[in-house]
């Protein structure tokens, strides 16, 4: 098993995929020389040919190109350097690719991954901050994935362009170099959706992902340190979203039910799980929402520390939470 | 019985513009519901270039699509039948008279978000570089989408990569209900398309022969490899942007000339001139088209216990 990090797991994910389906392509902003600005696609264009290139700064090309590639069987992965810059050329996502299977009746298919990175790091601007997972799980015919960990990254990566749907996938740019790991490289392409328990204790289920999950499970640490043990399901895919599991698992830890992630928290997906779990009826007392605040994200990173959950803010909420 | 050249050409044209008056009837008497764009008086544009497309090439068009996808061959009843709503139509009722497709035919869709699909022209050119089938892509698009920044940004890009797409502007001189000429600067949209590299020609959009062999000849150079090419079509619509506008825009003198210059008047003349009956052109297609949506409407409607279906794979 090869040690690499997350970024090396991306490109690790992506030449395989490349390798193995000839039907796919991969394109972006500075993708193929540059080996893209965070250096995870480096040196597949070398591999692939004219398979791999660079485009204009045209986000509504780039994703349109690929829908009518797709719609034609090719298989383009491209790239929106940041999640940000998705928002000036959303109608090809959302007007476009997400309506074409349907309406079609299943006659034309738009099987794209768009892989994207998100969230804020220090210094970053307002504009290059945000986290918008929830803004695509609200678009039915649209998939969605937020990695955290090399394996993982490697294993969503490959089930996104395996996938006939379109995959919309969320890294976060802070995780792309840290510490190498083994990761279990080919393999079977694992099915879209899912979970997995990263550590288990009765006193809540706390649900997280993305960049997130590493302060919850430091946070869960020290509660546990304390006597505190909660169970922590980490849910990549948040389309499709395994909610059954989130309900055995609050089931499991006296119907307490938390939900952590970095975007803000009016209208993120956590107010879905909570929901859902409510629906279900397997809540117990009121649920707990840990996000970002309600407002912009500014560049100092003080200001920025001060809105985005971080393990002591976590930690926190969670020891006052599974004490009430 | 077999037309051929400009008597073909005038059937084909009637037939478009029979199905769209039958669409005016079937909306008037209740049948057809929403929002309904008309291509009438622009039927040489279609006509034209479809001929000059091979069963390989894919067509991107608008909402006003109607005419493009009769031009590409999709048969007249599962046409009706998707705009009436019945389970039989191309899409089941699903796309509708603004953004239905016919993939079967070479029809990748209409759009209804003004330019969505010009994008997607290009990236069926990208796929064919690719796929070894030869194919080049057309995609056809108002003067209004000239305002629309997909459009620049896909011919820019099919442009910087040499990709065989063709850019079909249709130019009635209203983008919706503005007129195009208070909305840009340029005295030619072939400026736009000239400033990105791409070769560019304006021509009368109503002479389907002209736009046939200007079409087929940008054509056989984007197979050839000489990339992208943008033709202006010059053109006007008889009647509103979609059915129920009542055109406060335009002055009675413009629909006048505009009555005269459009391509089945001047066809007729024409070919009356050479001793064509021509008014049995006309009803041969009308018949077609009357056949047609009669079958269309008796036919089941979509099925409500399948609405949920096609979501994903």
């Amino acid at each position: 098993m090869p040690e690499l990090n997350y970024a090396g797991a991306v490109n690790a994910a992506l030449r395989r995929c490349l390798e193995e389906l000839p039907e796919t392509l991969l394109y972006g902003e500075d993708v193929a020389k540059p080996g893209g600005v965070h250096g995870v696609t480096r040196r597949l264009w070398k591999d692939f040919g004219d398979r791999v290139f660079d485009t204009p700064i045209s986000e509504s090309a780039i994703l349109g190109t690929a829908v009518g590639a797709a719609m034609m069987g090719r298989r383009p992965i491209v790239e929106i350097m940041w999640a940000d810059f998705f928002l000036v050329a959303l109608d090809q996502l959302v007007n476009q690719a997400a309506n074409i299977r349907y309406v079609s009746q299943g006659r034309l298919t738009a099987p794209l991954t768009v892989r994207t990175q998100q969230g804020n790091s220090p210094a970053a601007c307002a504009q290059h901050s945000q986290n918008l997972e929830a803004m695509f799980t609200h678009v039915p015919g649209l998939r969605v994935v937020v990695p955290s960990t090399p394996q993982n990254a490697y294993d969503s990566m490959v089930s996104a362009v395996y996938s006939d749907d379109p995959v919309v996938v969320f890294d976060n740019r802070t995780l792309y170099l840290g510490e190498k790991q083994q990761v279990e490289t080919g393999g079977a392409v694992k099915p879209i959706g899912g979970g997995t328990v990263r550590r288990t204790g009765a006193a809540a289920t706390v649900v997280t992902w993305g960049a997130m999950t590493h302060r919850v499970l430091a946070a869960a640490d020290r509660l546990a340190e304390e006597g505190t043990e909660v169970t922590v399901l980490e849910t990549p895919w948040l389309n499709p979203f395994d909610h059954e599991a989130v309900h055995r698992s609050v089931a499991a830890t006296g119907g307490r039910l938390a939900v952590v992630h970095e975007a803000n928290v009016t209208g993120g997906f956590g107010g879905e799980v909570v929901v859902r779990a409510l629906e279900a009826g397997v809540l117990s007392g009121r649920p707990l929402r840990i996000g970002a605040a309600d407002t912009r994200i500014p560049a100092a990173p003080r200001l920025a520390g001060a809105l985005i959950p971080d393990t002591e803010q976590i930690l926190t909420e969670l020891r006052k939470f599974t004490r009430a | 019985m077999t037309r051929e050249g400009p008597e073909a050409d005038l059937l084909a044209m009637w037939r478009i513009r029979a199905f769209e008056e039958k669409l005016q009837e079937l909306h008037k008497a209740g049948d057809l519901l929403g929002s309904v764009h008309l291509c009438i008086g622009q039927e040489a544009g279609p006509v034209g270039a479809c001929t000059a497309l091979s069963e390989q090439d894919a067509l991107f068009a608008t909402y006003r699509g109607h005419g493009w996808a009769i031009a590409r061959g999709v048969p007249l009843r599962p046409l009706f039948a998707e705009l009436l709503g019945r389970a039989t139509g191309v899409n089941g009722g699903r796309g509708g008279s603004a953004y239905f497709s016919a993939a079967d035919h070479g029809f990748y869709g209409e759009n209804s978000i003004v330019g969505g699909g010009v994008p997607h022209a290009v990236g069926a050119a990208l796929a064919g570089r690719h796929d070894g089938s030869g194919r080049i892509a057309m995609a056809v698009f108002g003067d209004g989408a000239m305002n629309q920044g997909a459009v620049p940004e896909a011919m820019n890009f099919a442009a910087a990569f040499g990709l065989p797409v063709l850019f079909l502007c249709e130019n009635n001189r209203y983008s919706e209900l503005t007129p195009i000429r208070d909305m840009v600067r340029n005295e030619a949209l072939t400026d736009r398309a000239t400033a990105l590299g791409i070769s560019a020609t304006r021509i009368d959009g109503n002479d389907p022969e002209l736009v046939r062999s200007t079409v087929a000849r940008y054509a056989d150079a984007a197979r050839d490899g000489h990339g992208p090419a943008f033709v202006e079509l010059t053109t006007q619509r008889l009647v509103g942007h979609y059915i129920g506008d009542v055109q406060q825009y335009r002055t009675r003198a413009e629909l006048e000339e505009d009555g005269r210059a459009e391509p089945i008047a001047r066809a007729r003349a024409a070919l009356a001139e050479s001793g064509v009956d021509t008014d049995a052109v006309e009803r041969a297609a009308r018949e077609e088209v009357g056949a047609a949506a009669a079958a269309a409407l008796a036919d089941p409607p979509a099925d409500p216990t399948t609405a949920k279906e096609h979501l994903y794979a």
